[in-house]
């Protein structure tokens, strides 16, 4: 077990690497930078700029000096934001898009396994079609339909919630539901197949024929077991959805990370494009990890030594 | 004392016929359209995919107005009888412009499908049949993309190249084989294995004509599923980068660009929004559905 951890984490901070520099050079090879607006900035200023970031140097010492600082945790300035580092944005924005991927991570694993289970547990009769009908439909419908949808319903007609805004705890639902409705269904579709595969198998047959009560065979043999694949799946859902959406957070005008992956490329913020994909595959690789972590105490056949069962 | 010849009764053989238990023998795709057929809303799927493609191949043609064809005096229109889906802020009808935009998004739906199936199943066949080093180092480099947040490559990647529909067929291809390579290896390991593949080899049959012919085919129900589970994402995919501004520039339109469009006077003119909007969904259903009925069909062993 020591041997695999110490393993992957070399693995992650090699794939981290490889991230940064594929990022690193494709931000530098957006056309245009920073400091190209609309309004020209006399040539004088524009050079003292490019000294003071830095932009004289050539690409391979910029390189170089950004993959130093990011191995000391620092982002960079930020060259759109003036009093900002990209720390500071990232400090800023990942609580909220945390708080808003954490009650969204809630509603789809309280509705998306219970459906799940039912569904499985009464294959082929209605209560698994209506699951089934509506784990597609939530698959289907893109989540910037459904948050003007919901928008349209509960903010323009009903007056229910805010349209848009944040700092009330109300205006955490729309947002929250909207990211929710893709992993909601998706959970359910695969908590339903993993259930029907783990149900077919001989323990459960063992375990009913024990006269088990069907509560104690689903919830206590089977449930344990069903959940791997969820587990998989958490792992690069908690990543994508904590830092931030950029849709939702646009839409709802909510002031999370999730803008910035956009509004950094479009305003050529080199370090913010970078510090904030550096943070989210940060983010997915030790979610991953942390998934493999869970698996070997979920599932004891499974063991992380590195010599190959023959 | 009975007469135990009455009890009896002795049975006529020759009336007797041995049940038919041969049927005649139905190939692989015959099989799996008899299975597609039991499923309704896969079948509803694969017809309004139908008409999907039927409409926006000659839906422009036969429609009175110009996808681009502005008129000024007739701007936000309603809903009626010359314009079916009222008219945009140009004055544009918006019934020609979704039907023109299904040209757009579904080609971007095929095509990315197409060039994610001819790169994943290249590298993930090549992978699993070479075996050994070829396939630990081919699935390092896999391992280490699936790290990658791949949505955020596309979009810097979209950026770098430029909007419009060529780049984006282009970074939806570079972005998306890596989980056809997995599956199609996964397959290539357990099928290399069996007789059939010995056979070949024995016969001497060259490798490359033991993947393309032998295992290639025998793994194509996956492919297709896969395939076809792919193409809503790449319509949704699109459909996104329209959305934030990277996608086809204007005058030519797809259900992304319509849809992000239509938010802005959502609050005003909501049917800009509500037509793009449905129809990118029922597309989107329809080849879930469709790809779930097919994964049923062709891959009974998954079948659940």
């Amino acid at each position: 077990m020591r041997k695999f951890v110490i393993q992957r984490v070399i693995a992650m901070l090699i794939t981290l690497f490889i991230i940064a520099t594929i990022t690193f050079f494709l931000a530098k090879a957006i056309p245009g930078g920073p400091f190209t607006k609309e309004k020209a900035v006399p040539d004088a200023v524009l050079k003292n700029l490019e000294r003071k970031y830095h932009f004289d140097d050539p690409l391979w010492k910029q390189y170089a000096d950004y993959i130093i600082s990011l191995a000391k945790g620092d982002l960079g300035p930020s060259f759109r934001y003036d009093a900002l580092t990209v720390n500071d944005i990232v400090r800023k924005g990942f609580p909220v898009s945390a708080l808003l991927g954490f009650v969204a991570i809630l509603i789809s694993l309280g509705l998306g396994l219970p459906a799940g289970i039912i569904s499985a547990y009464k294959q082929n009769f209605w209560q698994d079609n209506f699951v089934m009908f509506f784990s597609i439909l939530g698959i289907s419908i893109p989540n910037f339909i459904l948050a003007t949808l919901f928008m349209y319903i509960f903010g323009l007609k009903l007056h229910i919630f805010n349209i848009a805004g944040w700092g009330r705890w109300q205006d955490v639902i729309l947002p929250a539901v909207t990211l929710a409705a893709y992993p909601t269904a998706y959970i359910a579709r695969l908590m339903r197949s993993s259930m029907l595969d783990v149900l077919s198998q001989d323990y459960i047959k063992t375990a009913r024929s024990k006269g088990l009560s069907e509560y104690r065979v689903m919830i206590i043999h089977a449930l344990k077991n069903a959940l791997i694949p969820v587990v998989t799946y958490l792992g690069p859902l908690i990543a994508a959805i904590f830092t931030g959406s950029f849709i939702v957070e646009r839409l709802f005008f909510i002031p999370g990370l999730g803008r910035y992956y956009v509004t950094s490329i479009y305003d050529r913020d080199y370090t913010v494009i970078l510090g904030t994909t550096v943070f989210y595959a940060a983010f997915l690789i030790i979610a991953n990890f942390v998934v493999d972590i869970i698996y070997a105490f979920l599932d004891p056949r499974i063991t992380y030594s590195t010599e190959k069962i023959k | 004392m009975i007469n135990e010849k009455e009890l009896f009764e002795p049975v006529k053989t020759e009336e007797i016929e041995a049940k038919e238990y041969i049927r005649p023998s139905i190939g692989y795709w015959a099989d799996a359209w008899r299975r597609l057929k039991k499923n309704k809303l896969a079948l509803i799927g694969l017809y309004i995919i139908i008409v999907l493609i039927a409409l926006a191949i000659f839906g422009p043609m036969v429609s009175v107005y110009e996808y681009d064809a502005t008129n000024l005096n007739n701007v936000y229109a309603p809903i009626s009888g010359s314009h079916w889906f009222g008219t945009d802020e140009l004055g544009r009808d918006v019934f020609t412009r979704v039907l023109y935009g299904a040209r757009i998004s579904l080609a971007v739906g095929f095509v990315a499908s197409f060039i994610n199936l001819i790169i994943g199943v290249l590298y993930g066949g090549i992978s699993g049949f070479m075996g050994g080093k070829v396939d630990n180092v081919m699935m390092r480099f896999v391992d280490i993309l699936y790290g990658v947040p791949i949505l955020l490559i596309v979009i810097l990647l979209m950026v770098v190249l430029g909007p419009g529909l060529t780049n984006i067929f282009i970074a939806l291809g570079i972005g998306y084989w890596v989980g056809m390579a997995r599956i199609v290896r996964g397959q290539t390991l357990s099928l290399k294995e069996q007789e059939f593949t010995l056979a070949a080899k024995t016969l001497g049959a060259s490798r490359t004509r033991i993947l393309v012919r032998h295992i290639i085919p025998n793994a194509i129900g996956p492919i297709i599923v896969t395939a076809t589970l792919l193409i809503p994402n790449a319509i949704f995919f699109e459909a996104f980068l329209s959305f934030i501004g990277l996608g086809v520039s204007a005058p030519v339109a797809s259900w992304g660009v319509l849809a992000s469009d239509g938010v802005r006077s959502f609050q005003s003119h909501p049917n800009l929004l509500f037509f793009p909007a449905l129809f990118i969904s029922i597309t989107m259903l329809s080849f879930n559905f469709l790809g779930d009925g097919l994964r049923d069909a062709l891959d009974p062993r998954q079948r659940k």
